[in-house]
């Protein structure tokens, strides 16, 4: 769980404390008042900080971004430290920089530069802090072109800057299938931040030098998603996706394609339904409504479990041998589990169900939002042997606050059904005659999901690392697994 | 006949020279020592002189993927921080061991032990230590299970172990057991008795 930006507020004071101009405040009302005031301030936070993002072959980086007499200033020596060989010199108030062979001079307190033995004008003065050079913001657009000698893009208000053909260009375009599905292709591979939220999902791509398509504000001859909308700020992208019904984001083709589409069982709800109150969102308060006289609309099904193929893409986790990776062999073992748990009839989620990269935020959100009555992380080692059961470690600073849900500590209220599926699923590996331990592990994202989680640990049944990858062994496992888990049915259900 | 000034000041020049030529040795033979230290990526070794003092240390068993109590004696300092220090070395050392049954990549090493209070530990290690750690769920798990109990159990006070690598936060160890957040001794304790038990 994050934070989101509070609304904007506004203070008006209380009826009591209007009066007519004919009577003056009193002065310890008005103390009151500017005390009361100055704590509401100072409690609302601290401005958000200023990024810039600049976005190059070389490297992807964010710096901040410092305000001077009303001005926006960045480090010119942080600015291209990742780009290549640089260094800088003060000689008095002069500060000669150099990267590569190109020489530039500028002064403190003056506008007045030389680049490659050109003048150039800066909007605001060159500052020296502590021997650090800082250029007014608005000066990157003049200076990086001269000093690279190259094509650079700079966005100031989004405070994003693009040096070279670097950019990423997408499509959208929904199908006209039962439910519609948002496909967008990306020019390369992305890994946005995905939150859902209450009519519309939000990706932001800070990372990536995703820029605008033809027009900011995207239509679609949809019902379910009928628009969505690309906004740039603070360094960072941000697209998002307007819908009638929750939306989930898949990811495949290498990360080049996100499809975005609502679960199946959302899907089936007609979307003229208005949402369920949060009150009457779970199971047990749907159950306790039954008996009373108003009947209660039904929820929407939701998939019972969410299987969570460890590692994928760039991230290959343990070389199990030297030609098998962790991530293929916990592909193939999601997969077998997501057969045998669909012939038990519980509906199941593959979050990577190809070689794709997904953080481990990301593979809690979208548990999170596909909201199950168990989430399965797969793992593979070549250590030990058998199959190790895991249940969170939840660490101590993540604390549950009143309604919110403290992000590293969000599995706390699910341990004991975590640890009941566990135990079930162990019992199930035993009867099969396949080694089984039951541990807790600081194992994330297990400590961020919000209902039932476990983490399989597959090692190889004997010495020989190789049978880790045997098709038999790993529906063996599969099927055990599966067993457990719906042997479990009943307290995942009453726990959801 | 050679005047006798020049005589000195031959004399004198030569015995600079000679001096000079001794000062150079002696420094070059400095200058080896210090490299050799300086790339000698081995953990320190624990003072070997003074009184010895009986430790347990947790012992990470990749066989049985267990962790054992092993007691031992070694020479520690009397600060805090330094006693942490010399206790993690000195299981480090075990773990470097040709015959180790946990073994760690070479160069790992811890680069510092920090004790905050209230009952805060924060255990530095070398990018090395991380970089070259074998990657899996237990694997990863014994070793921070192990790194931390013995600290909590030679040094009382310590509630809470922060780890960091070159002395910056990282998300896992090596693609598994979490770094990104406080570890709390009492749920290692937990962790510690499930991994006792095989």
């Amino acid at each position: 769980m994050r934070w989101s930006k509070s609304a904007p507020r506004t203070f008006v004071a209380p009826a009591s404390s209007r009066r007519s101009r004919g009577s003056p405040v009193p002065p310890l009302l008005a103390f009151t008042i500017a005390i009361l005031l100055a704590s509401t301030l100072l409690l609302s936070g601290a401005p958000e900080e200023k990024h810039i993002s600049v976005y190059s072959n070389a490297a992807n980086y964010s710096l901040p971004v410092l305000e001077r007499n009303l001005t926006e200033y960045v480090g010119l020596l942080e600015i291209f430290e990742p780009l290549g060989v640089v260094s800088a010199k003060l000689n008095g108030t002069h500060w000669k920089f150099r990267y590569y062979e190109v020489e530039s001079d500028f002064t403190a307190g003056s506008t007045h530069a030389r680049i490659r033995g050109i003048d150039v004008e800066l909007p605001s003065v060159f500052l020296l802090e502590n021997g650090r050079g800082l250029v007014p913001l608005s000066s990157l657009s003049t200076l990086l072109p001269r000093i690279l000698g190259g094509p650079v893009t700079f966005n100031p208000p989004a405070r994003r800057l693009l040096i070279g053909n670097v950019a990423v260009h997408f499509t959208a375009q929904v199908s006209k299938t039962t439910p519609p599905k948002l496909v967008m292709n990306f020019t390369a591979p992305v890994n946005p931040t995905i939150a859902a939220e209450p009519g519309r999902l939000r990706m932001v791509f800070s990372r990536e030098a995703l820029v605008a398509p033809g027009s900011q504000a995207l239509t679609f001859d949809s019902k379910i998603i009928p628009s969505a909308s690309f906004q740039e700020s603070n360094g960072a992208a941000e697209l998002i996706i307007n819908s009638t019904l929750p939306l989930m984001a898949s990811f495949s083709n290498d990360g080049r394609t996100i499809t975005v589409e609502p679960p199946p069982q959302a899907a089936a709800t007609p979307p003229a339904l208005p949402p369920p109150a949060p009150a009457s969102s779970t199971p047990a308060a749907v159950s306790s409504s039954v008996g009373a006289t108003p009947p209660v609309p039904s929820i929407p099904r939701r998939y019972f479990a969410v299987i969570d193929p460890s590692h994928g893409g760039e991230e290959r986790g343990a070389a199990v041998t030297d030609q098998i990776a962790e991530k293929d062999v916990t592909l193939a073992l999601g997969r077998r589990l997501r057969q045998e748990l669909d012939t038990r009839g519980l509906s199941t989620l593959l979050l990577r169900d190809g070689d794709s990269t997904l953080s481990l935020d990301q593979r809690a959100s979208l548990t999170n939002s596909a909201h199950p009555a168990i989430y399965i992380c797969v793992h593979a080692a070549s250590q030990g042997m058998g199959v190790r059961v895991y249940t969170a470690l939840v660490p101590l600073a993540a604390e549950n606050r009143g309604p919110f849900l403290g992000w590293d500590a969000a599995q706390s209220s699910f341990q004991l059904v975590s640890r009941a599926a566990g135990t079930s699923v162990a019992k199930q590996l035993q009867s099969k005659q396949i080694s089984v331990r039951s541990l807790i592990a600081p194992l994330r994202p297990l400590n961020n999901v919000t209902t039932a989680a476990i983490a399989i640990e597959v090692a190889p049944p004997s010495d020989d690392v190789s049978q880790l990858n045997s098709p038999a062994y790993q529906q063996l496992v599969a099927a055990a697994v599966a067993a457990g888990v719906a042997d479990a049915r009943d307290k995942l259900e009453a726990g959801r | 006949m050679i005047a006798r000034h020049l005589v000195l000041g031959v004399a004198v020049l030569l015995a600079i020279a000679l001096s000079m030529s001794f000062y150079v040795w002696r420094m070059r033979g400095r200058v080896d020592r210090a490299e050799f230290s300086a790339t000698n990526t081995l953990p320190v070794a624990p003072p070997v002189s003074g009184s010895t003092e009986q430790i347990n240390l947790y012992v990470a068993y990749d066989d049985a993927g267990a962790l054992r109590p092993k007691l031992t004696r070694i020479p520690l300092p009397a600060g805090r921080q330094e006693r942490a220090a010399e206790l993690l070395h000195a299981l480090l050392s075990l773990y470097l061991d040709k015959f180790s049954p946990h073994p760690l990549g070479a160069g790992s090493e811890i680069r510092d032990v920090y004790m905050v209070d209230p009952g805060l530990a924060v255990i530095d290690l070398n990018a090395a230590f991380a970089d070259t750690h074998r990657s899996g769920v237990l694997v990863e798990d014994l070793t921070i299970a192990s790194l931390i109990e013995t600290l909590a159990a030679n040094i009382p006070g310590i509630a809470r172990v922060k780890i960091l690598v070159d002395g910056k936060e990282r998300e896992t160890l090596a693609g598994h057991a979490d770094l990104s957040n406080f570890y709390e001794v009492s749920a290692i304790t937990q962790l510690v008795s499930e991994l006792q038990t095989q």
